[in-house]
């Protein structure tokens, strides 16, 4: 990255891994990122691509005695992974704060939103009820509540989904972090309220310059709001870059499949899609010292083994195919050919 | 009744004002949550219709009437000349050989106890489709048109994945040589990459045992490209109908127009159309609006919109659009 700063988050060689009664499973496999001051991260990956559990281990949100977190993760220079439970618990929340897909999840059924926000303010801040209720009513306010001093006093169920999850980016936002963990936080909305809450990330973004990182499948929701991707796969990182290199010139196949299996979306009909073979890669799988997508890879050789690394091809655009860089235009071409439908 | 593009195939599956509402209790007494609202809709044989909306919209219960698996409150619902919301039961059970159902949920809609083998035969045995010998070999030949080899047919459907639970429903839903098949929802519960193989796992029945889809998604992109044909439903109504294509490129309803551009797209430079973005949510359907479903959202509401509920007309360029102001098509396309 071109930063002269620091980054806010630099995360080195993260391994997460769980003890089974069958083995060692792996959900993330040695990923390394850092997320600039004022940026938005876009981590994609399918379910099991350990996108989730990355972000969940780095906070300390696991709460299993059979995991096992390696690496390091530099928050402000601080190492996350070496925090005690009381460190940890004092940035989490007013530091870094997380939103999660399902908002009935976060919230409590017997407690008003207004309690939510004011709990969170009052356990990062000594203010007296009285502020914390206003600045709740304030919060409520930014995020689009309608009527804010009367809907505080409402309780979870009496909100749409929408307006649940506004709630919940209230309270993430109530003591101004600096880091904002979205995991898939528009995937249990529909579409239109989906583009709401987006707009609403990209504004609150903008307005309080907080950096995010989006958990999601959706490359759509991806490309509409973050400035770099990161492409899970296995537990590795497939591929990295500013957003608009990632989705215009992709590198690794299979950011290339994951693109093709969504159906076009500029008015453009195929009569199939070109979508990428078999399943993906269990956690479990022992045979780990391979390109961990060449079970599925068109592409696939001996050259795929043992595991290649992550090369950056172009300043800031990184990928971890062993395929020969000058090639990759026209073996994405063949890759994802369709035949468009005349109608 | 809606009128239908010129085309020589024989309307398969028709939907005549079909109304489904739902009886509940509340504090302010007995209301009803109206479902669907006088939906008329049809299809014909080997086309594929897309019927799309938002949560609560009701498509998914209209599905249900549509194989009567409700039974809609008033209306008809005609499948290949019969009318299938007054037969017996009885009646009913041999009629149902010709449509069946694929569900969200596969897990859900699998019997846990029952292998894969067993899930396939057991509509060709309750049909007595043939000797046990015919319906295993034709249960095996299904498995195997679903991607799956014989390694697989003794599996309970824990041990599979959620795609391929997708694809054993869709085998069962086949067993029975249907000709039309409402499949709710089928990919949306599933990863991108498995999302593209089940949808053209569907392609290719369809071709291979010329099938007639009715596709419930709430996902637009995903039935723009599966279906010849789109409904765009609302509140219980249906405010939209036309080609996929029309409907996609050229809406001409407002929520439609603000359904598509609501659709985040990959590559922001080809993003050309202005994005509406709609204040507000769904309202419920236990106390609709009035006048238009859509007018407490819409950029374009007037006074008649509150007070006038509009019927689905049939426009010049053979959509059908349930509107008093519909949205004039761009220059290109006229």
């Amino acid at each position: 990255m071109s930063e002269t700063t620091e980054p806010l988050l630099d995360v080195r060689d993260l391994r997460v891994s769980f003890r089974t009664r069958t083995g060692l499973v792996t959900a993330v496999d040695g990923i390394s990122f850092t997320v600039g001051r004022g940026e938005v991260e876009g981590l994609v990956g399918e379910s099991g691509s350990g996108k989730s559990v990355s972000m969940l281990s780095v906070l300390g949100l696991i709460d299993n005695p059979n995991c096992v977190i390696e690496g390091q993760a530099l928050f402000q220079g601080r190492d996350l992974l070496a925090m005690s439970d009381d460190e940890l618990r004092a940035v989490r929340g007013a530091e870094i704060a997380m939103i999660f897909q399902d908002p009935m999840t976060s919230l409590t059924p017997v407690y008003t939103a207004g309690w939510h926000i004011s709990e969170q303010i009052r356990a990062h801040e000594k203010v007296s009820k009285r502020a914390a209720h206003d600045r709740a009513v304030q919060l409520l306010t930014a995020v689009g509540i309608p009527n804010a001093a009367e809907r505080v006093n409402s309780y979870p169920h009496e909100f749409s989904g929408g307006m649940r999850q506004r709630v919940v980016i209230a309270m993430a936002l109530s003591c101004n972090p600096s880091l904002l963990i979205a995991d898939e936080p528009t995937t249990a909305l529909d579409v239109t309220i989906q583009a709401q809450i987006l707009e609403l990330l990209q504004g609150l973004q903008r307005e309080f310059g907080s950096s995010i990182v989006l958990i999601t499948h959706d490359m759509g929701v991806v490309s509409q709001v973050s400035d770099r991707v990161m492409v899970m796969y296995g537990g590795r990182l497939a591929e990295a870059g500013p957003r608009r290199e990632v989705m215009r010139t992709p590198l690794h196949p299979y950011t290339w499949g994951l693109m093709a299996s969504i159906p076009p979306t500029d008015g453009s009909r195929v009569a199939r899609l070109a979508a990428i073979p078999g399943a993906p890669i269990s956690p479990s799988d022992p045979d780990r010292d391979r390109c961990l997508f060449s079970a599925r890879c068109a592409f696939a050789s001996d050259a795929c083994r043992p595991e290649p690394s992550l090369v950056e091809h172009i300043p800031g655009h990184a990928d971890s195919c062993v395929l020969p860089f000058g090639e990759r235009s026209e073996l994405r071409r063949r890759a994802t050919q369709t035949v468009e439908v005349v109608t | 009744m809606s009128t239908l593009p010129a085309d020589d195939r024989p309307v398969l599956l028709e939907a005549r004002d079909v109304v489904k509402h739902f009886p509940i209790r509340t504090p302010k007494g007995k209301q009803l949550v109206q479902a669907v609202d006088g939906v008329s809709l049809s299809v014909r044989a080997g086309e594929t219709l897309g019927l799309v909306g938002e949560s609560g919209c009701g498509k998914s219960t209209l599905g249900r009437c549509l194989v009567r698996l409700l039974d809609p409150t008033s209306g008809q619902v005609i499948f290949d000349g019969v009318d299938i919301t007054t037969t017996s039961r009885r009646e009913l059970r041999s009629l149902r050989t010709g449509f069946q159902m694929i569900f969200q949920d596969p897990y859900a809609s699998l019997n846990p106890r029952r292998r894969a083998l067993a899930t396939v035969e057991e509509p060709m045995l309750t049909h007595s489709m043939g000797s046990d010998a015919e319906i295993r070999a034709r249960a095996l030949m299904l498995l195997e048109q679903v991607g799956f080899d014989r390694s697989y047919s003794d599996r309970y459907p824990h041990e599979f994945s959620g795609g391929q639970r997708q694809r054993l429903g869709i085998a069962r839903a086949l067993a029975l040589e249907p000709r039309l098949l409402v499949a709710d929802e089928p990919v949306s519960a599933l990863d991108v990459s498995i999302q593209a193989q089940v949808l053209n796992l569907l392609s290719d029945l369809q071709s291979e045992h010329s099938l007639t889809y009715v596709f419930i998604a709430h996902d637009l992109a995903v039935v723009h490209h599966i279906a010849d044909r789109i409904g765009v439903m609302y509140l219980g109504e249906l405010v939209e109908v036309g080609s996929s294509t029309d409907v996609y490129t050229a809406p001409r309803h407002p929520y439609t127009e603000a359904l598509i551009s609501a659709i985040p797209v990959i590559d922001d430079e080809l993003e050309t159309r202005e994005r509406i973005v709609l204040t507000g949510d769904l309202p419920s359907p236990i106390d609709k609006p009035s006048g238009c479903v859509f007018n407490p959202r819409c950029h374009y509401a007037q006074d008649v919109c509150r007070t006038d509920r509009p019927m689905l007309q049939l426009l010049d360029d053979g959509r059908e659009v349930a509107c008093h102001f519909p949205l004039s098509l761009p220059l290109a396309v006229v």
